[in-house]
């Protein structure tokens, strides 16, 4: 009896817990939905007709799409120079004994701890002496401080598990090491390096702070940073603002689910297994 | 047998010729610009008014007896002293009740679930805030005044405006001590439990002796890291109102960023920056200290 209670219990709180979770996001896209006139409607307008105006109004009025592709472009950049340098990083750091082995981890450990703004105020001095101001490459530089940590500690774990006997044979084959990092540890480790390519590319498409002040003008401007340009006027068109959020949190939303398994090893740099 | 028959120096090299391209990219846009911080500490310069001027020690007695800059320690201080605890006890049951759960149905989607709000865009979540707990129009303040609550001033309250960005940091995070704490209950054995069941009906002792221990270094980990996801929080409080109102949730970052880009001075900004890269310096070395003290190169 006292089980069954319990095992209710449980599942009350757990679903309790999902409905916590979800509604923010029910109410985001239901207010997508509807007109201006029936979003801050009380009681709530539970059942409306879906009204496409939003989107429509965010696609044609106001840029959302440029500033889309914005941030995939920041984005795909970000992840594809943070792969390119931090694989290579990861595969040595499993492979290799050498001096300086610790402090070298414990240099990315502190990448991933450094609070933005402090970088921030320097990086946009020297952007702007380089002209980088406005440019994409400017937000793909900054956001490797967490993309490489990220890449590289969760992929050293995957490169470890790779089989030494097999690297072993290819090295004895002539192989340099260096193919037999491309050739044979890479193909190997694919599922983790996508892994570890999404969870990097949800942090980099959800900044706001770095792209706020590094590329403000109207042609560089990433998605968040347009959606927040609708709080400066007078009247805040909430269903423009929300359709925007949709198309905004969807493709993180989507990429946090594929990879929900690695979330906490993943953020915790391999503490977590 | 390759490997050995090359020089000693190349074989030295080697590792270095994987790590140092990453190396050298964090060393540019981590560490250059932090040295430049610290120079800028030093000088007296807001951007656009001339060449900067060395102001010795001005900078760092000016941060530390401001009330904005002291203010928003404490706001990021109070703000990291009851998000944690919150976290903590309400990620912890929600990892035990997965645990315990026999519907997998339920398992299966909270477990999913808990990653949406920690993928979700914290610009994107901080506009819905904004949507939601409208004061009179708002969803949050109609649930309340469903349940006899007085309607709150949510934007416009200082502590009201403190409560929601605190609640929202709650929202957004718990989940993550729920999946690390998830990650550890499951590293415990079957059997184990299975028997100590057997022994005693104690939901307490079960918990005590056997979920605790191995739920520990979770703990451990979530709460340090925990630690620096909330000083980093920057995004969600700022597309909220900015550190509003009035400075009522401005933490330190959000002060740094005011000072140095919406009020141009790089120097006492840069002064602050050192004061709190020197807490997270100190936080970092904890962290790895607590979390890798056996941790080696794996292949060594």
């Amino acid at each position: 009896m006292r089980e069954r209670v319990l095992t209710t219990l449980h599942g009350l709180f757990l679903l309790l817990v999902a409905v916590l979770i979800l509604f923010p996001f029910y109410w985001m896209i239901a207010s997508s939905l509807k007109p201006e006139t029936l979003i801050f409607r009380l009681p709530p307008a539970w059942l409306f007709r879906p009204d496409l105006a939003g989107y429509v109004k965010a696609i044609t009025e106001n840029g959302i799409v440029p500033a889309l592709v914005n941030s995939v472009i920041v984005t795909a950049g970000a992840v594809a120079l943070g792969l390119i340098v931090g694989a290579p990083a990861a595969y040595a750091l499993a492979r290799y004994s050498f001096k300086g082995h610790a402090q070298i981890q414990f240099w990315y450990v502190t990448n991933w701890m450094l609070i933005p703004v402090v970088v921030l105020v320097p990086f946009y001095l020297l952007a702007a002496n380089i002209g980088l101001i406005n440019s994409p490459l400017a937000l793909i530089l900054i956001y490797q401080t967490f993309v490489v940590p990220l890449v590289v500690w969760l992929l050293v774990d995957q490169f470890a598990a790779v089989p030494v006997a097999l690297e072993e044979a290819a090295l004895l084959d002539g192989l340099s090491r260096f193919r037999v990092f491309t050739r044979i540890a890479l193909p190997l480790t694919l599922p983790g390096v996508v892994v570890a390519a999404i969870l990097a590319g949800i942090f980099a498409w959800n900044d706001l702070l770095y792209a706020f002040i590094l590329t403000p003008s109207t042609d560089a401007r990433t998605a968040p940073v347009v959606m927040m340009g609708f709080l400066g006027g007078y009247i805040v068109p909430w269903q423009t603002v929300m359709s925007c959020a949709v198309m905004i949190s969807a493709p993180v939303v989507v990429g946090g689910i594929a990879i929900h398994k690695y979330i906490a090893r993943g953020l915790t740099l391999g503490a977590v297994k | 047998m390759n490997a050995e028959r090359k020089d000693p120096l190349v074989k030295r090299l080697e590792p270095w010729f994987f790590i140092s391209p990453s190396l050298l990219l964090l060393l540019a846009v981590g560490l250059y610009p932090t040295i430049f911080v610290l120079y800028y500490s030093f000088q007296n310069w807001t951007m656009g008014m001339g060449p900067p001027v060395f102001a010795g020690l001005d900078n760092y007695i000016n941060a530390l007896t401001s009330s904005d800059f002291l203010g928003s320690l404490q706001t990021s201080g109070l703000f990291l002293l009851i998000t944690l605890p919150v976290e903590l006890v309400l990620g912890m049951a929600i990892a035990l009740a997965l645990d315990q759960t026999r519907n997998r149905t339920l398992r299966r989607l909270v477990q999913v679930l808990l990653v949406v709000p920690i993928a979700t865009t914290p610009s994107v979540v901080g506009m819905l805030v904004q949507l939601m707990f409208n004061t009179q129009l708002g969803i949050v303040n109609y649930f309340g005044h469903g349940v006899g609550l007085n309607q709150i001033d949510w934007l416009g309250g200082a502590s009201a405006a403190f409560g929601m960005i605190t609640a929202t940091q709650i929202w957004e995070w718990t989940p993550f001590v729920a999946l690390v704490l998830s990650a550890s209950l499951a590293t415990v054995p079957g059997e184990i439990e299975e028997v100590l069941t057997l022994d005693t009906e104690s939901f307490w002792a079960r918990f005590r002796y056997i979920k605790l221990p191995y739920m520990r270094p979770g703990i451990v980990a979530s709460l340090v890291f925990q630690t620096i996801f909330t000083i980093k929080t920057f995004d969600m409080i700022y597309s909220i109102e900015k550190g509003g109102p009035g400075n009522a949730t401005e933490t330190v970052s959000l002060n740094i960023e005011r000072v140095a880009f919406r009020g141009f001075d790089v120097g006492l900004a840069s002064a602050e920056s050192v004061l709190t890269l020197v807490v997270t310096i100190l936080l970092a070395q904890a962290v790895v200290s607590f979390l890798y003290p056996d941790r080696k190169g794996a292949g060594g």
